[in-house]
C-alpha cells in the first residue's frame, strides 16, 4: 500500500515537471543543429574578424592566427586594405541607395499594375495574370545570367531590340552600341551612377514588381465596392477614389510587403554578382557581394570575418528601422 | 419562414440595384484600348527576355553569338540540348551528374530542414515556457541573416574537417555533405519562421478538443496538428529546395571537384568571363533546363507560396 501510494505520488509530482520539460524537448533537435553549424560558427567568427586568419592557417594542422585586436574593423572603415576602389561606406551608401530606389519603384509599379489589372471590364486579364507572374517564378539565379548576356553591347537583346526601335525613327544601329556592363563614365553627368546601375535596376524592376502586383491585388479584392459606390454618388473623381479608397485600404497590405522586399534587396547578392559583378571598379558592389569575393577573392578570411560583423549591424539596424516604420504605421491604423 | 424569404428577396432586389452601376461603369471601348495597349506593353517586356532565351536555344546555326534578333529561328533543332545533357561545360560531367548532385543536395536540405524545424515551429507556436522570447529572437537574428555573413566561418571551420581512408582524401568543406551543412544553417531559421507562421493559423480548438478527449500533448500534435499541417510542410519544403536549387555563392566557395558541381555552378561556367567560346545558344538550353523543373513545380504552388509568404515570411 505505502508504495503504491509513495509511486503515485511521485507520478503525480512528475506530471508537473514534466510538462515543464515538454517545450524543450521539442526545441532540442532544431536548436541542436542550429547550435553545431550556426551559433558556434558565428561566435567562432567573432574570434576570427580579431585574428589575421588567412590562407596560411587553413590547414587542419596549421598554426593558430594571430591576434590583431580591432584593427580589422579599423582597416574596413578608414579604407586601409590595400584594395582598389574598396571603399566601405561607399559601397554601404550604394547598398542602400539600390534599396530605397528599387523598392520605391517596385511598390508603384506593381500597384498601378494591379489597379490596371483589376479594371471591371478589362479583356484578357486571365493571359495577363499568367504572363505577369512569370518573373516570380523563375529562380533568380537564371534571369541574372540571362540579362547578363541581353546586356551584352554587341550581341545582346537590349541593345539589338534597341536599335530595332531606334532603326523605325532612322537612327543608325551604332547610336546604340551602349556598353552597359563595363562603361566606368557616368551616363547622367554629375549622378554617380553607373550605366551598370541602370542594368542592374532594370533587371530588378523586370523581377520585383509582380510581386507587389500579387500583393496588391489580393488587397485590392477586398476592398468593398459600396465605398466606391458611395464614392460615385457623392461625385469623387477617378484620382480621388485612388487616393482617398484605394491606397489608405491597400497600405496594411503593402507595408509587409515594402519590409520584405527592402530585405530582399538590400541582400539580393545573386542579381548583382552575375550581371555587373560588382563593377565596373566596384561601382555596383553591395555589402554581399564585398564580403563574397573577400572570401573568394582575396582570401583574407579575418578581415570578411571583421566585414561581416559590420554587415550584420547593418541589417540588425535595417530590421529594426523597418519594425519600427511597421509598428508606427500599425497604430496609425488604429 | 416567411420572414427568411422575404429578407432573401430584399438581398436580391438590392444586388439587382448593385448590378446597374457597375455596368455602367463598364469601360469605353477608348479607355479599354488604352488599357490593352499598357497591359500588353507590360506583357511583352515579360515576355521579351523569355522568348529571347527560347528562341536561342532553339537556333541551329552554330554560332558563338547572336547576331540579329529572330524570334523562330529558321530550322530550330534541338542539338542544343542534346550537347547540354550530354556535357555542358569543359569539365568532363554530363547534365544528369549536374541535376543529380543539385537534386540530392536540394532534396537532402528541403527534408532535414522541414523535419527538424517543424518540432520548434510547433514550440515556439504552441507552448508557453520560460525563455520563450529569447530563443524566438535568436532563431529571428540568424534568420536575418544571409548565407554569405557566416561564409568565412562555416568555410575555415568544415574545412578542419579533413580525413584520409586510405587512399582517398576526405574534406567536409570540399564535399556536397559540406556544402548541405552550410545550406541547412541558412534553411532550418527560414523553416522554423514560416512553420510557425503556418502552425499560427491551425485553430487552437482542434488540439483543445483533442486534449480534453484524453489526448497527450505530444499525441495532439502527432495526431491532429501535424497532419493538418503537411500542406505547409510540402509548401516550406519547397521552397527549400528552390532556394538550394538555385543556390550559387556556397558551393562556388566549398567545391573543387567538377564532378560535385552544381547546375548553377556550371550555369556560371557558361556565362561571362568563363564563356570565352560557349555558344549562347548552349547556354540558352542551359538555362532553361535548369529553370524548367523547379518553375514548373512552383507555378503550381503558386498560390500557396504568395499566401504563405503573407503569413510566415514577411512577419520575419
Amino acid at each position: 500500500m505505502a508504495v503504491t501510494e509513495s509511486i503515485f505520488q511521485f507520478v503525480a509530482r512528475r506530471k508537473p515537471w514534466r510538462k515543464k520539460i515538454n517545450p524543450y524537448l521539442y526545441l532540442i533537435p532544431a536548436f541542436l543543429v542550429m547550435g553545431v553549424i550556426t551559433f558556434y560558427p558565428m561566435g567562432f567568427q567573432l574570434w576570427m574578424s580579431f585574428t589575421n586568419y588567412g590562407i596560411q592557417n587553413l590547414r587542419f594542422d596549421a598554426p593558430l592566427p594571430d591576434w590583431v585586436g580591432l584593427a580589422n574593423y579599423i582597416r574596413i572603415l578608414t579604407t586601409n586594405l590595400g584594395l582598389s576602389n574598396f571603399d566601405f561606406w561607399r559601397i554601404l551608401g550604394f547598398n542602400l541607395f539600390w534599396t530605397f530606389s528599387n523598392v520605391i519603384i517596385h511598390i508603384a509599379l506593381g500597384i498601378v499594375i494591379a489597379v490596371a489589372l483589376n479594371t471591371e471590364g478589362l479583356w484578357f486579364k486571365k493571359i495577363y495574370r499568367a504572363i505577369y507572374i512569370l518573373p516570380i517564378v523563375i529562380p533568380q539565379i537564371i534571369v541574372a545570367n540571362v540579362f547578363r548576356n541581353m546586356f551584352d553591347p554587341d550581341y545582346g537583346a537590349i541593345n539589338q531590340g534597341l536599335a530595332l526601335i531606334g532603326g523605325l525613327f532612322g537612327l543608325s544601329p551604332d547610336v546604340f552600341h551602349i556598353r552597359w556592363i563595363d562603361q566606368i563614365a557616368y551616363p547622367i553627368s554629375g549622378v554617380p551612377l553607373t550605366l551598370s546601375y541602370f542594368a542592374l535596376l532594370i533587371t530588378n524592376i523586370w523581377l520585383g514588381w509582380p510581386f507587389m502586383t500579387i500583393v496588391a491585388t489580393g488587397a485590392l479584392q477586398s476592398i468593398p465596392h459600396e465605398l466606391y459606390e458611395a464614392a460615385d454618388i457623392d461625385g469623387a473623381s477617378g484620382s480621388q477614389k485612388f487616393w482617398r479608397i484605394t491606397l489608405p485600404l491597400i497600405r496594411p497590405a503593402m507595408v509587409p510587403a515594402a519590409v520584405y522586399g527592402i530585405v530582399v534587396t538590400f541582400n539580393l547578392f545573386t542579381l548583382i554578382y552575375f550581371l555587373s559583378g560588382g563593377g565596373p571598379i566596384r561601382r555596383t558592389e553591395i555589402l554581399l557581394t564585398a564580403a563574397f569575393r573577400l572570401v573568394n577573392e582575396q582570401r583574407l578570411y579575418g578581415i570578411a570575418a571583421a566585414f561581416c560583423a559590420y554587415i550584420f549591424f547593418v541589417l540588425l539596424g535595417l530590421t529594426l528601422l523597418t519594425n519600427y516604420i511597421t509598428r508606427a504605421t500599425e497604430s496609425y491604423e488604429a | 419562414m416567411s420572414d427568411n424569404s422575404s429578407t432573401s428577396s430584399v438581398t436580391r432586389l438590392a444586388k439587382r440595384f448593385k448590378a446597374k452601376p457597375s455596368s455602367s461603369r463598364r469601360l469605353g471601348l477608348r479607355q479599354q484600348l488604352l488599357l490593352q495597349l499598357f497591359m500588353f506593353t507590360i506583357a511583352a517586356s515579360v515576355m521579351y527576355p523569355l522568348l529571347w532565351v527560347i528562341s536561342l536555344s532553339f537556333d541551329p546555326r552554330n554560332i558563338l553569338r547572336p547576331t540579329e534578333l529572330r524570334l523562330i529561328p529558321p530550322g530550330a533543332t534541338l542539338e542544343n540540348y542534346r550537347q547540354v545533357l550530354i556535357q555542358p561545360t569543359p569539365n568532363p560531367v554530363s547534365w544528369p551528374e549536374l541535376a543529380f548532385n543539385s537534386f540530392c543536395l536540394s532534396i537532402g536540405t528541403a527534408i532535414a530542414s522541414v523535419v527538424v524545424g517543424v518540432f520548434a515551429a510547433y514550440a515556439f507556436s504552441r507552448l508557453r515556457f520560460a525563455g520563450r522570447q529569447a530563443l524566438m529572437i535568436s532563431v529571428l537574428t540568424v534568420l536575418m541573416l544571409p548565407a554569405i555573413a557566416t561564409l568565412p566561418a562555416l568555410f575555415v571551420l568544415l574545412n578542419k574537417v579533413q580525413m584520409s581512408i586510405g587512399e582517398t582524401q576526405f574534406n567536409l568543406r570540399n564535399s556536397l555533405w559540406g556544402v548541405g551543412l552550410a545550406v541547412l544553417s541558412i534553411l532550418l531559421p527560414f523553416a522554423i519562421w514560416n512553420l510557425k507562421g503556418y502552425l499560427d493559423t491551425i485553430p487552437k480548438d482542434l488540439e483543445e478538443a483533442a486534449l480534453i478527449d484524453g489526448c497527450t500533448r505530444n499525441q495532439a500534435f502527432f495526431r491532429v496538428t501535424l497532419p493538418l499541417a503537411v500542406p505547409a510542410l510540402a509548401v516550406t519544403g519547397f521552397l527549400g529546395f528552390m532556394s538550394t536549387w538555385s543556390e550559387f555563392a556556397i558551393s562556388w566557395q566549398f567545391l573543387t571537384n567538377p564532378k560535385n558541381f552544381t547546375l548553377t555552378m556550371a550555369l556560371y561556367n557558361m556565362v561571362g568571363q568563363y564563356a570565352g567560346n560557349t555558344s549562347w545558344a548552349k547556354f540558352s538550353a542551359m538555362a532553361i533546363l535548369v529553370a524548367l523543373p523547379v518553375s514548373v513545380v512552383y507555378l503550381y504552388l503558386q498560390k500557396y507560396i504568395v499566401s504563405g509568404l503573407a503569413i510566415g515570411g514577411v512577419k520575419g
